[in-house]
Formats: structure tokens, C-alpha cells, sequence
């Protein structure tokens, strides 16, 4: 891949509040055209602000944000979107109270084109025939695991630049991770750029090429997969020896010091 | 046969007129996520603005039309949107429910503010002409233009609409953005517009609906609007706010049902009289016990409100030592300055108002307690108060008792009505509840307030002097000051300390998060009857004390209207605080008495300055007296931590 490509994802000096806690302090990386990095970081790091960030979820207080080389920074979430970026967030990121295919087909007039919508949605319950069977089901009352597939299927029949996944793995049974990572994998090899967040360092690291480690809200390691590991689980360590020695020395039932998070 | 034909059909315009109202209501609940109490308010505002025009302009109709319904129905719809819902989080129902109420309450009150004179008469119509006689159903059921226009209107209302909402794409976004607008955005839609234009849209059928129904009155009232929307509301609930044509065949069954209804019952008996005009409430309640998806309202989270930042901590929170202190002392003072003024150079007509501010104050106590304490919202509370007041005055005029012992078991049978009321909504919450409050307080209004029993008929009950033990009717004596100081004093204190206690914990956590407090052993059905029944019985202390003071108990005094303006008021002022109920009160009756100095026709203007508040309130939804204290304890904090060069504890760095 040649350098003169922008970047299809880049943050630069990245802070971001919510309200009057302060969350992001300065991050910066960025992603290359096709590439996957993985997003670690313990409890609280800043990683889903992050993706939330890049998204236009949460607005950034200084620094600024670029999409395939626009800078999209301040710019409404829906316009990001249109840029090419999908966020997948973290817990449920479907409609409820839409079937499953209004759901797909929400989706796909928008990535695919009005034209393409019928021929999209044979696809993706092709890709993920669970999804076909309940196709007029309400969203709400799929499984967690199906709930994931849906909203992968949502972004994969029309891939798009680049695809942030907010911890996908969470409190699934390890065979319907399986299948999450098998249509992340997939997404990746049709030309989609992926931030994975992760809590299982392994799962992330075996898919991505580089990986970005975020604790209290700053980088601490950008670069090779396969140096995080280590940066990751120290910093996951120290967090971990931090609370014990806050709970030893003020005595049990004490909280655990609030990181950084303070009122501006 | 042909008579059951001929009391039916006249109430199938009526119906339609309902189902018009009702699809309305849940088109916009389906499309926006609001239940929009101010619906009936902005068709009202199209079909005064069209009359005006043409009456009182003589402009041609479809020019009038133009104006009150193409441009001012979706131009209000777009405006509540933009200042008002938008800001909301749709987490909050307290603050939809509280927005949509101050619009019932606020517009009625502000156009004949805007335009003059409120009672139109004779707004002409637009498709057919009313007064005409098209055909006959059977052999002789006259059927004229205005039920023509009614069920024309209902009919493909309801066709486009349903056609709108499930087939194109717009639909399929307004319902989705419903759920989660932020969601709806990660895919790539413009949602600010969508929910734009579902605004825009309900507007328009407000406007229409207005403007079409008008000459089925003969003239134009904000009264008639409301009866329609609770008929509308009724209906609503019946289809669980989710089916646009299951609440249009309920509309138009109570509009048969009590058209034939009323042609068959003698007019003199108790059903003619008490039991048909609450029948569109009594349904209402039928509905909120009995459809299941009314429990199920509030439940359909945003997946994504976990982006939203917590709500700030109380002002009484954030004040450091030094600040504390002077703000008690502050508190003190102005007590004793106020006690003071009032006991010497206090002129008799501000003693009268503040006298009433106090007793409003008392009434307010009991909104703080169930809604700013607990959580929950309760449209009846002038009820309760009204409840408290009557008891009182019957006990003293046929028992003979002493009204102050009277105001106590008033105050006790208040808070009994409330307790039930609690027990009766157990599975309700946020909207299920406000109705279920609203239908009740509608239903004493309409069916046992007016009651010859209850409140000697219209004129009320007159107190009579001999009734209480103290000369509290000397009209230079303060004893009915230090009467209402020391009811105020007591209650508030009383509020106070149970925010303070084990019960306000409890309270608080139940208002926090139902599902988290019944997690820590909160007993969740029993916390809330006990905040009902508390809150019942300060409103009924309130109404007493009210009562004394106004001389008549009117049952006007006590209507749904003023227990909407009671929970607006409170809570744009600062529900979660007992300063918060005394500025409320004692700010209602001096806004009330300086509007008295303004020209004649800003005297109704009291509902609208509060209904205004409003919209501060939907952007700050602990009020704005609460967040004016919160900004000026935080500058004040600022000041003090600068002087003092004192390490600044509120802002920790990215060292
Ligand atoms: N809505 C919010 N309001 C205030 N602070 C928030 C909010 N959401 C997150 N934070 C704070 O911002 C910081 C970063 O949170 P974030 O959710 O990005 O962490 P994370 O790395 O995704 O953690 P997790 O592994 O728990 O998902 C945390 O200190 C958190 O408490
Ligand atoms: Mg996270």
C-alpha cells in the first residue's frame, strides 16, 4: 500500500468531555486504507469515547478528526456515516422496535442504494441464515448473539470505508464469537478499514495489524500487533494494583480513585 | 330500530371527530416518541386563527386556510420541535409529559392574549357546507356537511397516514428515530430532519383537524377542544398509543356509545348526569388498568443514552462551608424580615397575596415530595387539595365541626383518595401514570366536584366565620398569617426532613432507577403509596388552608387545569428542593398581582409566563431557579477559591 493514500481514519490531538468530565486527553492514530487495529485498554480507558468520537457521537473539545482525508471534526453524526464510517457501538445497536428486516432495510437504502435493497437483504440472510428465519421477529426480542449479527449484517452487505466495533465479544458464548469475528474477518478482506475494541486481547490481536493502547484516556503504545500485548496487560496490572492499594489503604468499601475524570 | 338509527349516527361525526384526534395522537407518539397533551392546543390555535381571519378580516377562505392550517400548523409543529422536544432527552418522560401539558395550558391562554376576544362564534367550514342536508340514511337521519366533513377527513386521515407510516421510507425513519435518534444517525440519516418533519406533519393534521372540525361547534372554545382530547386520549390508550385504526374505531364507538346513550337516558336520572360526561374518562381508566402496552411505554430505552453526560449535582451540593453558611444565615434573615414586614408596614393587598402565595406554597410542597422526591408525576394534586376543602366545609356545615378539624380529615381523606389512586396505577409509570392521574382528577372535575353534595353546586360552599375557632376573617389581623406560617413552617419542615431520612432515600433511589432500588430491597409498590399518601394529605393541608383564605370553595378552583399549572409551575421553578415549592407559590401570586397593574388584556398572561417557563425547563430540567443558584454558587465558589489561593479541588489536569 502506497504512503500516498490519506489515512481512511485519523485523530490528532483528540480531546473530548462528556459534559463536564473530561474523558480523551490528547489522542492521536490513525488507520490506513484496508487496515485492522485493535483498541485495548482496561476499564474506563476512553476506548468507547474514542469510537464515539470518531463517529460524531461525542463532540470533541479540541483537536480534530478525518475521514478518508476530510476533516469531519464537529460535523453531525449522520454526515460522518455518509463519509463512509460505521460504528458498531457497544451493547445493543439495533432498533428494538423494528422487525429485523425494517432494520436491514434501514440500512441498506441508505449504504446500498434504493435499487439494491431486495438484493442485499437475500444476502445477508445468505450470509447469516438465523437472521433469515426471524426475519419478521421485533429486533427487541432476538438473542444478544443474534442482536450482534444483525448489526454486523447491517454493515457488511454494503461495506463501508471504515467499520469501528465496540466490543462485539461481549457476554457471548464463545461459538457465536466465532461467527462475529468470522464477518469481521470477512468485512476486512472486501477492502473495510476495522477498528476493533476489544476487552480479550487475544481475539483482537490474532485480527489486526497494528494496535493503538489507551489507558485513562491517553495513548500509551501505537504501533505493531505484536508489541501491545505486553504494554496492554501491564497497564491492565497496574490499573488493578492502583485500586487494591486505594482499597488497603482507606479500608474496605472504599471507591476506587476516579482516574482522570475530574470537573473542568 | 330507526330510533337506535337516528341517536347512533349523529354520534358517528362526533366519533370521527374523536378518531380524527386520536390517530393524531398516536401518529405523533409513533413518529416523534412525544404524547403530545398540546395537540388538541394547536388545533384549537389553527381553527381560532382561521375564524379571526375570516371573521373579524373578512379574508377569503382558502386564504385564511393557507395561513392558520398549510403555514401555521407545521410551522408550530416545527417550533415545538426546534425550542422545546428537541432538547429533551427522550429519557426523561417528566419533562416530555411537563412540555406538552404547559402547551395545553400555556396556548389557549396566549392567543387571546395575541388576538383579542377568546370565544369566536361561527367559524365557517371548508369542504362541505354545514348546515346543508346531503342525503338521508334510512328513511329519515338527516346527514349534513358537517358529518360528511368529519368522516371524509377521519377516513383518508387514516388511510395516508397508515400508508405513510408502514410502507415508504420516511415512515420506517420516523419510527425508527423514535426509538434512538442517535442510532438512526450512525446510519446515515439526517434524523434532526426526520423528526423535523414528523413535527411538520403532525402540525398539519392538528391544523386540518382544527380548522375542518370547527364548525361541528358553534363556536370556537378551548373547552370543546378538551373534551375532544380526552375522548382522543381515551381512544389513544385503547390502541396502547401503537395502532392508528384500532384508536379510530374506539373514537368513533364513545362517540356512538354516548350519543345513544344520551338519547335513551331520562335526563334527570344520576347515569344522564353524573356517569355519561365521565364516560370517555371512565374508558380511559379501563384502558390504562387493562391494555398491556401501556405498561410497557416508557421501557424501549435508547440504546445510546449512555452518550449523554449525568445530570449536575444540586446547588446544595456544590456549596462549600464559607458559602453554606452565608446562605443560611441569608435564609434567615429574609425570614425574619419577611415575618417582620408582614406583621407592620405589609399593605392589606399584598398581605391577602403573599397570604395565598403561602397557602399555594403548601399545595406545591406536596408536587415536591411526589415528583421532585419520588419521582412521580401526578396531575391531580389540586384535586386532592379540592378533596381536602370540600370534606372540610361539609363537615363544618352539616356536622357542625370546626373547619380546622375538618382540614385535618380532609387532609386524611385526600390522602386516602391518593393511596388508591397509587394502588389502582401499581404498574404504571412516567406517561401510563400521568394519565392515569389525569383521567382522575378530569373524572372529579366532570362527575363529583359539581355535585350538589359534594360542593353545594357551582356557587360552592361559602365559609362562615362562626365555623373556625380563630377570628382568622379580621381583615387587619394577621392571625390567618401566623396561621399559614406556622402550616408552611411545619410542612416544609416536614418535607425536609423525609427527603433527609431512610423514606427519602428510598424515595430518591425509586426515582433514580425503579429497577436498581428494587435491586437494593427497596419495596417498590409500598414506597410509592406512601409517597401518594403523603403527598395527598400536604395537598389536602394546602386546599384547606386555600380555602380559608378565599372565603369559597368553588369547585372551579380546584380543576385539572390548575393541577397541571401546579406541576409546571414547581417544576420549572425547582421540583427537587422545599425553597423550590415556596418560590413557586409565593412567585405565582405575585406574577398573578403585578399582572393586575398591566393592561386588561395580559391578565391572563399568569399560565403563559409559567408555560414559557417550559421551555427553560426542557433544557433544564432542575429548574431554573435551581440552576441560577447552581451557576451563582459555582462563581461565587470561583471567587472564594481564588481569594483564598486555596489548590482548586474542582479541576484536575491531564499532568
Ligand atoms: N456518559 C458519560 N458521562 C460521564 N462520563 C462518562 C460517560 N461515559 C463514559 N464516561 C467516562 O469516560 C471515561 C472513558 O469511558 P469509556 O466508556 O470510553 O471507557 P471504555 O474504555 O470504553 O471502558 P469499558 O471497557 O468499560 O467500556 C470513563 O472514565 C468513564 O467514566
Ligand atoms: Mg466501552
Amino acid at each position: 500500500m502506497t504512503r500516498l493514500e490519506p489515512p481512511v481514519l485519523e485523530l490528532e490531538a483528540v480531546r473530548a468531555a462528556y459534559g463536564p468530565y473530561r474523558a480523551l486527553f490528547g489522542v492521536s492514530f490513525s488507520v490506513d486504507r484496508g487496515a485492522a487495529v485493535a483498541l485495548l485498554g482496561p476499564n474506563g480507558a476512553g476506548k468507547s469515547t474514542v469510537a464515539r468520537v470518531a463517529s460524531g457521537l461525542v463532540r470533541v473539545s479540541s483537536g480534530s478528526v478525518r475521514v478518508d482525508g476530510r476533516d469531519v471534526t464537529g460535523e453531525p453524526a449522520w454526515r460522518i456515516a455518509r463519509a463512509g464510517l460505521a460504528h458498531v457501538p457497544e451493547g445493543r445497536g439495533v432498533f428494538d422496535s423494528l422487525s429485523v428486516e425494517e432494520n436491514l432495510v434501514l440500512s441498506f437504502r441508505r449504504r446500498a442504494g434504493r435499487g439494491e435493497v431486495s438484493t442485499s437483504l437475500e444476502r445477508a440472510y445468505e450470509r447469516f441464515p438465523a437472521l433469515g428465519q426471524r426475519r419478521h421477529d421485533r429486533a427487541g426480542a432476538l438473542s444478544g448473539g443474534q442482536q450482534r449479527l444483525l448489526s454486523l449484517a447491517k454493515v457488511l452487505v454494503a461495506p463501508p470505508k471504515v467499520l469501528i466495533a465496540d466490543e462485539l465479544s461481549l457476554g457471548l458464548a464463545p461459538s457465536v464469537i466465532d461467527d462475529v469475528y468470522a464477518g469481521l474477518a470477512d468485512a476486512r478482506r472486501s477492502g473495510t478499514a476495522l477498528v476493533v475494541v476489544e476487552q480479550q486481547i487475544d481475539r483482537a490481536l490474532a485480527l489486526a495489524s497494528s494496535a493503538v493502547v489507551l489507558d485513562r484516556g491517553a495513548v500509551v503504545y501505537f504501533g505493531p500487533a505484536q508489541g501491545a500485548r505486553a504494554v496492554a496487560e501491564e497497564v491492565v496490572a497496574r490499573r488493578h494494583r492502583v485500586e487494591e492499594d486505594a482499597a488497603t489503604q482507606v479500608g474496605p468499601g472504599a471507591r476506587p480513585p476516579a482516574g482522570r475524570e475530574g470537573r473542568t | 330500530m330507526e330510533q337506535l338509527l337516528g341517536f347512533a349516527v349523529p354520534g358517528i361525526p362526533y366519533g370521527c371527530a374523536y378518531a380524527v384526534f386520536a390517530v393524531g395522537l398516536v401518529l405523533t407518539y409513533q413518529t416523534t416518541g412525544v404524547f403530545n397533551f398540546g395537540y388538541g392546543a394547536q388545533a384549537y390555535a389553527s381553527a381560532f386563527v382561521f375564524a379571526w381571519l375570516v371573521e373579524n378580516h373578512a379574508w377569503p377562505t382558502w386564504a385564511a386556510f393557507l395561513c392558520s392550517v398549510v403555514i401555521l400548523g407545521p410551522g408550530l409543529g416545527l417550533v415545538f420541535d426546534r425550542f422545546l422536544f428537541r432538547r429533551i432527552p427522550s429519557t426523561n418522560t417528566t419533562a416530555r409529559v411537563v412540555t406538552g401539558l404547559s402547551l395545553l395550558v400555556g396556548i389557549p391562554a396566549l392567543l387571546p392574549v395575541i388576538f383579542g376576544n377568546g370565544n369566536l362564534v361561527g367559524a365557517p367550514s371548508i369542504v362541505f357546507n354545514p348546515d346543508t342536508v346531503y342525503f338521508h340514511l334510512g328513511s329519515d337521519v338527516p346527514v349534513n356537511g358537517i358529518y360528511l366533513s368529519a368522516v371524509l377527513f377521519a377516513v383518508v386521515m387514516l388511510v395516508v397516514l397508515v400508508l405513510l407510516l408502514r410502507t415508504t421510507s420516511l415512515g420506517l425513519e420516523m419510527r425508527a428515530g423514535v426509538e434512538s435518534r442517535r442510532l438512526l444517525e450512525l446510519e446515515g440519516v439526517n434524523a434532526p430532519r426526520v423528526t423535523a418533519t414528523a413535527w411538520a406533519l403532525c402540525g398539519l393534521m392538528a391544523g386540518l383537524a382544527g380548522v375542518l372540525l370547527a364548525p361541528t361547534e358553534v363556536t370556537v372554545q378551548a373547552q370543546d377542544y378538551v373534551t375532544l382530547m380526552v375522548a382522543a386520549i381515551a381512544a389513544a390508550a385503547c390502541a396502547a398509543l401503537r395502532s392508528m385504526s384500532v384508536a379510530a374505531v374506539v373514537a368513533v364507538l364513545i362517540g356512538v356509545v354516548s350519543l345513544t346513550a344520551q338519547g335513551y337516558l331520562p335526563t334527570s336520572s344520576f347515569w344522564y348526569s353524573a356517569v355519561l360526561p365521565a364516560f370517555p374518562f371512565l374508558v380511559l381508566v379501563g384502558a390504562l388498568l387493562l391494555v398491556p402496552g401501556l405498561r410497557r411505554l416508557d421501557e424501549a430505552k435508547d440504546p445510546l443514552s449512555s452518550v449523554d453526560p449525568p445530570p449536575p449535582p444540586p446547588s446544595s451540593r456544590l456549596r462549600g462551608r464559607e458559602i453554606d453558611w452565608i446562605v443560611r444565615t441569608g435564609f434567615w434573615v429574609l425570614l425574619f424580615a419577611f415575618v417582620g414586614s408582614m406583621l407592620t408596614w405589609m399593605p392589606p393587598s399584598w398581605e391577602t397575596v403573599l397570604n395565598q402565595g403561602m397557602a399555594y406554597s403548601v399545595i406545591f410542597l406536596s408536587v415536591t415530595l411526589l415528583t421532585g422526591t419520588a419521582g412521580q408525576l401526578s396531575l391531580a394534586q389540586a384535586t386532592l387539595a379540592g378533596i381536602a376543602a370540600f370534606t372540610a366545609g361539609q363537615l363544618a356545615r352539616h356536622v357542625g365541626l370546626d373547619f380546622l378539624a375538618g382540614a385535618v380529615l380532609g387532609a386524611l381523606a385526600a390522602s386516602v383518595v391518593a393511596a388508591v389512586l397509587a394502588v389502582a396505577s401499581l404498574r404504571l409509570r412516567g406517561l401510563g401514570l400521568a394519565l392515569m392521574t389525569l383521567a382522575a382528577a378530569l373524572l372529579f372535575d366532570v362527575a363529583i366536584f359539581p355535585a350538589q353534595a359534594v360542593s353545594g353546586g357551582t356557587g360552592g360552599i361559602t365559609l362562615s366565620s362562626s365555623w373556625l375557632p380563630l377570628d382568622l376573617f379580621a381583615p387587619d389581623g394577621h392571625a390567618y398569617f401566623l396561621l399559614a406560617l406556622l402550616v408552611l413552617v411545619v410542612c416544609a419542615g416536614g418535607v425536609a426532613l423525609v427527603q433527609r431520612g431512610t423514606v427519602g432515600r428510598f424515595l430518591a433511589a425509586m426515582r433514580g432507577s425503579e429497577l436498581g432500588a428494587a435491586g437494593v430491597g427497596v419495596n417498590l409498590p409500598w414506597q410509592r403509596v406512601l409517597a401518594f399518601a403523603l403527598s395527598g394529605a400536604l395537598a389536602g393541608v394546602g386546599g384547606a388552608l386555600l380555602a380559608i383564605q378565599q372565603t369559597v370553595i368553588a369547585p372551579g378552583e380546584f380543576n385539572y387545569q390548575l393541577s397541571l399549572a401546579f406541576v409546571v409551575i414547581v417544576l420549572t421553578t425547582g421540583v427537587g428542593t422545599v425553597e423550590g415549592a415556596i418560590q413557586a407559590g409565593i412567585g405565582l401570586v405575585v406574577v398573578e398581582q403585578l399582572l393586575q397593574y398591566a393592561p386588561q388584556r395580559l391578565q391572563g398572561l399568569t399560565f403563559v409566563l409559567f408555560a414559557l417557563g417550559a421551555l427553560t425547563y426542557a433544557a433544564h430540567p432542575e429548574g431554573i431557579v435551581e440552576l441560577e443558584k447552581r451557576r451563582w454558587t459555582e462563581r461565587a465558589e470561583r471567587v472564594l477559591a481564588h481569594r483564598h489561593r486555596s489548590p482548586a479541588t474542582s479541576s484536575v489536569g491531564p499532568s
